[in-house]
């Protein structure tokens, strides 16, 4: 009977997010610390020298304002710091300065997209803090890098409102395509600047009540993310359908072994003893200024997505792929109002989606290192609807505009692949195939229609790809015509 | 005019010489730091005396002199209690755990004055992190009050105050979490001046109790008081909670002495209670009466929270002092006693480096804000202090400023009180409250008792300095308790 008895994975989030802020949280150190050597990005205040004082970082509170408003999160006006106390080598004054009563941000929500459809999480609180240092281990040793600490971190708590690996996966994916969109955060887990931990619980099915909550931590990839809470989905149901009861417990995922082990847990039953910062006085927001942030909001992924449909005719799965990234989407629209009105904005997505992602693919060339200059790109698009050129040279200069950045025109001038529509040229050429090939002709005559495609394959081979196919095809009924 | 007199003139009188180079900076400069090497043998005024530093600062104070150049306080020797920041001079806070860090900057007053061409005599003892009243918990020796050398001369800034007093240094900044600038200067016979919390800019005060933590001056009089909180007063980019208001020039403010007529100063009845000291009440209600003469109004004011406020300091300071002192864990500077594992090389350092009231402080503020405490302690001190502070607001609103004795008694003697410190804890009663309520305090001359100085606390609004040092000047013009000396001489050997 008990085998029978399904259960309800109860699945929240708390994900930390790196700002890309000039300066760290609370002092005047640059906050770009990914692979600096050890302890060169620090000063008296983030390495909390006696005497030193925290001062708020004013872009740091707009990215998170920001977040909160594209997460559909209350602005609170009236926010405030708080120390959570504990000792640890990587945190410097013995205290993090954080929130806690009184967030930056409540009560939002955020959609994702799943096989079973659109689903709605709720979003408990978005609030601002600064970063730990990190502990590099050397053999018996540990050392103390501090170029992190006081780096501004966010962070994001979902409501327990996702139901399957494939849900949570959606929403830090989401989460990340956000804050890249906003530009407050690289959102790269494998650096670091996203972080990850989950909540989960197992309920049999119908069941309202939550049951024992585990948490998983050591999540370095969104991978991690999925793979992880799939585990742990089944480890809970096994012990749950072998009549065992699940005990609280913080699970660390190990990446390789793909499984989750119970952590030591050296800071158990932690008392954190917060209480406002008094070196910071509640952080007072205008209304006014909130609505400006808002106003300024780029547009989101969702929003992008639906406009691209209706604006540009675009398919859902072209428009899905073109605004995974803010820059490739921008790209794609100046290309478009480059080109229009002449070349359709459906052309102008295949190309971006197709031969321009094949080279950034291959090339591993990120967006803002792309040396094709959109107004070039429109052009050479250009140049093949107005059949200047076909498609196989097209190809060919587009791969010269690659790794040059320079205008088609010149290329194609410089490689001789405009396309031939002289009429007479191509004229005299079509003469000349019909001639040498006489079996193809006697075929075409005897009714057989590959037989032209053959003729009209010897043409374009006799220019290199270069001759108008629509002209030729042409050229070449004229003549057969004429004979007969 | 001989070099002994030298160290009895104000910064006021002394100035005046040095811009008409009747007397130069080295000269005066070398006058103290032989006065030093003279008495602080007897006073233990200072933790670290840097000579070196002040003569080329002196030096450099008569170049500028030479070129024309002159700034506010130039080639004005003056000392720094050693809980605040001094780049390349060593700052122990008192503490062993402390006891070689050399800071890489200077705090913000300390810039400030350096910038006003200040010369620095070198960092005063102080109860260790300022957590004291006497100096007695300084981790390595406790200062003995020039009246009475076997009496302490209040603190915590008690270094400070004693220095000032002997003729040690000209003036000098203390710092004033609960009294800790007043209480000594009152101890001493001196002034001390407690400003608005937010008035002087905190940063690199090594931090006691955050929200309550202010830098003050120590004077030998009302005028040089003016002169050096105008210097050091002022909003800092680099403390969130300073304050952006102007400076006013408190100096010229003082010149303009209108007497005390139209000034309403009320007394609150519960600062003269049992418990103080007959003769501290006679001389602080003799110079209520010199004030009333002035042209004062007296009238008694009810402040009904008073007898809250120790507890509420004891709960807020220690509870803030214990996330204070966090830091130090000997991993970055300071003391570090290794120990077999991270956890134990943390363990032993604190044990090792923190004196015995500063455990007892952090233990209390761990208490006060452990969970399951938090609403009965520290949540219900921070809103008793609420009500403390509508007391001073509504009295404020009748009159202009608030007077009492600044110390239920006069210096206490060394070693009376160390082991208990409940009564040690009271001898703040009459300055925790201000600190408490954020607003402006001084402490002044206002008499003996048996050869001991009592002070006379003056208690005024926000930013109401300039309102303060006036009518503690005007006091100070109808009285002559200012211009004592304490009676310690230099031992010159051969005459």
């Amino acid at each position: 009977m008990k085998a029978d008895l399904r259960y309800d994975p109860v699945i929240g989030l708390e994900v930390h997010v790196e700002l890309n802020t000039t300066s760290k949280m609370f002092c005047a150190c640059r906050a770009d610390v990914f692979g600096a050597p050890p302890n060169t990005y620090v000063c008296p205040v983030c390495l909390g020298m006696p005497g030193t004082l925290p001062v708020i970082n004013a872009q740091a509170v707009r990215f998170t304002v920001m977040t909160g408003l594209a997460l559909h999160c209350q602005i609170q006006t009236h926010s405030v710091f708080a120390r959570k106390n504990y000792f640890y080598p990587d945190l410097p004054k013995g205290y993090q300065i954080s929130q806690y009563e009184l967030p930056l941000c409540t009560d939002g929500w955020l959609e994702v997209e799943t096989s079973a459809g659109v689903r709605r999480v709720g979003i408990v609180r978005v609030h601002l803090e600064e970063d730990t240092g990190k502990l590099i281990h050397v053999g018996e040793h540990s050392l103390v890098d501090l170029n992190r600490a006081g780096v501004p971190l966010m962070e994001i708590v979902t409501r327990p409102d996702m139901h399957s690996a494939e849900e949570a996966y959606a929403l830090v994916t989401h989460l990340r395509q956000i804050v890249r969109y906003l530009g407050v955060s690289s959102g790269d887990m494998e650096k670091g600047a996203m972080r990850c931990e989950v909540n989960l619980s197992l309920r049999p099915q119908g069941s309202q009540e939550l049951g024992t909550k585990v948490e998983i931590k050591n999540l370095n990839s969104f991978r991690s993310v999925r793979n992880a809470i799939a585990y742990e989905i089944e480890r809970q149901t096994r012990l749950l359908e072998a009549g065992t009861q699940i005990t609280q417990v913080t699970m660390g995922w190990d990446e390789t072994a793909e499984v989750t082990r119970p952590q030591r847990s050296k800071e158990e039953a932690h008392d954190y003893r917060y209480f406002p910062e008094p070196d910071l006085p509640p952080l007072a927001l205008e209304s006014a200024w909130v609505e400006r942030v808002r106003q300024e909001l780029p547009e989101l992924p969702y929003a992008k997505r639906a406009r691209f449909v209706a604006e540009y005719g675009l398919s859902e799965y072209d428009a899905t792929v073109l605004v995974e990234d803010r820059a490739v989407a921008d790209y794609f629209e100046d290309v478009v109002r480059c080109a229009q009105p002449s070349v359709h904005a459906k052309l102008v997505a295949n190309w971006v989606s197709g031969e321009f992602f094949r080279m950034m693919r291959e090339t591993g060339t990120p967006i803002h290192e792309v040396r094709i200059r959109p107004d070039d790109l429109a052009r050479l698009i250009a140049l093949v609807a107005n059949n200047t050129l076909n498609q196989t040279a097209a190809k060919q200069v587009f791969g010269v505009m690659w790794q040059t950045g320079r205008a088609p025109e010149v290329i194609v001038q410089e490689l001789d692949l405009g396309q031939i529509s002289d009429r007479e040229q191509l004229a005299a050429l079509v003469t000349r195939v019909l001639a040498e090939n006489a079996e193809a002709v006697a075929s075409f005559r005897a009714g057989k229609a590959t037989a032209l495609r053959f003729l009209i394959g010897q043409v374009m081979k006799a220019t290199r790809g270069r001759a108008n196919p629509q002209l030729v095809e042409m050229l070449l009924r004229e003549q057969l015509g004429e004979e007969q | 005019m001989g070099t002994t007199e030298l160290y009895h003139l104000s910064i006021h009188a002394v100035l005046p010489l040095l811009q008409r180079r009747m007397l130069s900076a080295v000269e005066l400069t070398r006058a103290y730091l032989e006065r030093i090497s003279a008495l602080d043998g007897q006073l233990h005024t200072y933790i670290t005396v840097t000579a070196e530093v002040a003569l080329d600062q002196a030096r450099q104070a008569d170049e500028c002199r030479a070129h024309g150049e002159d700034a506010p306080l130039l080639g004005i020797p003056l000392a720094i209690k050693d809980v605040i920041c001094t780049r390349g001079i060593k700052t122990t806070c008192g503490s062993r755990i402390l006891e070689n860090f050399m800071p890489p900057y200077d705090a913000t007053a300390v810039a400030r004055l350096r910038q006003a061409g200040a010369v620095l005599l070198g960092k005063t003892n102080t109860d260790e992190f300022a957590m004291g009243s006497s100096t007695e918990h300084s981790a390595f020796f406790t200062t003995a009050n020039p009246w009475d050398l076997t009496r302490v001369p209040g603190g915590s800034s008690g270094g400070s105050a004693a220095a000032v007093a002997a003729g040690l240094a000209m003036g000098a900044l203390g710092s004033d979490t609960g009294g800790s600038v007043r209480q000594p200067a009152a101890l001493c016979g001196i002034v001390g001046v407690k400003p608005t919390y937010g008035r002087v800019s905190r940063y690199g005060l090594v931090a006691h109790g955050s929200s309550l933590d202010q830098i003050g001056v120590l004077t030998r009089d009302v005028r040089d008081a003016a002169l050096l909180l105008r210097i050091i007063a002022g909003h800092d980019p680099l403390d969130a909670t300073s304050l952006d208001a102007p400076v006013p020039d408190y100096e010229r403010e003082l010149q303009r002495d209108e007497g005390l007529r139209g000034v309403k100063i009320g007394v609150p009845k519960e600062y003269f209670i049992a418990g103080i000291e007959p003769g501290v009440e006679t001389a602080v209600r003799k110079a209520l009466n010199v004030m009333e003469e002035a042209g004062a109004t007296l009238v008694e004011v009810s402040l009904p929270h008073t007898q809250y406020g120790i507890p509420i300091y004891y709960l807020i300071a220690t509870a803030e002092a214990s996330s204070n002192l966090a830091r130090y864990d000997g991993v970055r500077y300071g003391l570090r006693v290794e120990g077999e594992d991270m956890w134990q090389t943390f363990f032993r350092t604190r044990a090792l480096g923190f004196g015995r009231e500063v455990k007892r402080r952090i233990m209390l503020g761990t208490y006060a804000l452990s969970a399951g405490y938090y609403d009965a302690y520290y949540l219900k001190a921070q809103k008793a202090r609420t009500l403390l502070r509508q007391d001073f607001e509504r009295a404020l609103q009748q009159v202009d400023v608030l007077a009492c004795p600044t110390t239920p008694g006069v210096a206490f003697r060394i070693g009376q009180k160390l082991d208990d410190p409940l009564q040690m804890y009271l001898s703040d009663v009459f300055t925790v409250s201000l600190n408490l309520v954020g607003m402006c305090g001084i402490s002044l001359p206002c008499g003996f008792v048996d050869g001991l100085p009592v002070g006379l606390q003056l208690m005024g609004p926000p930013l109401g300095e300039s309102m303060l040092l006036r009518i503690a000047y005007a006091y100070q013009q109808r009285t002559d308790w200012h211009l004592r000396r304490p009676p310690i001489s230099v031992q010159v050997s051969g005459g």
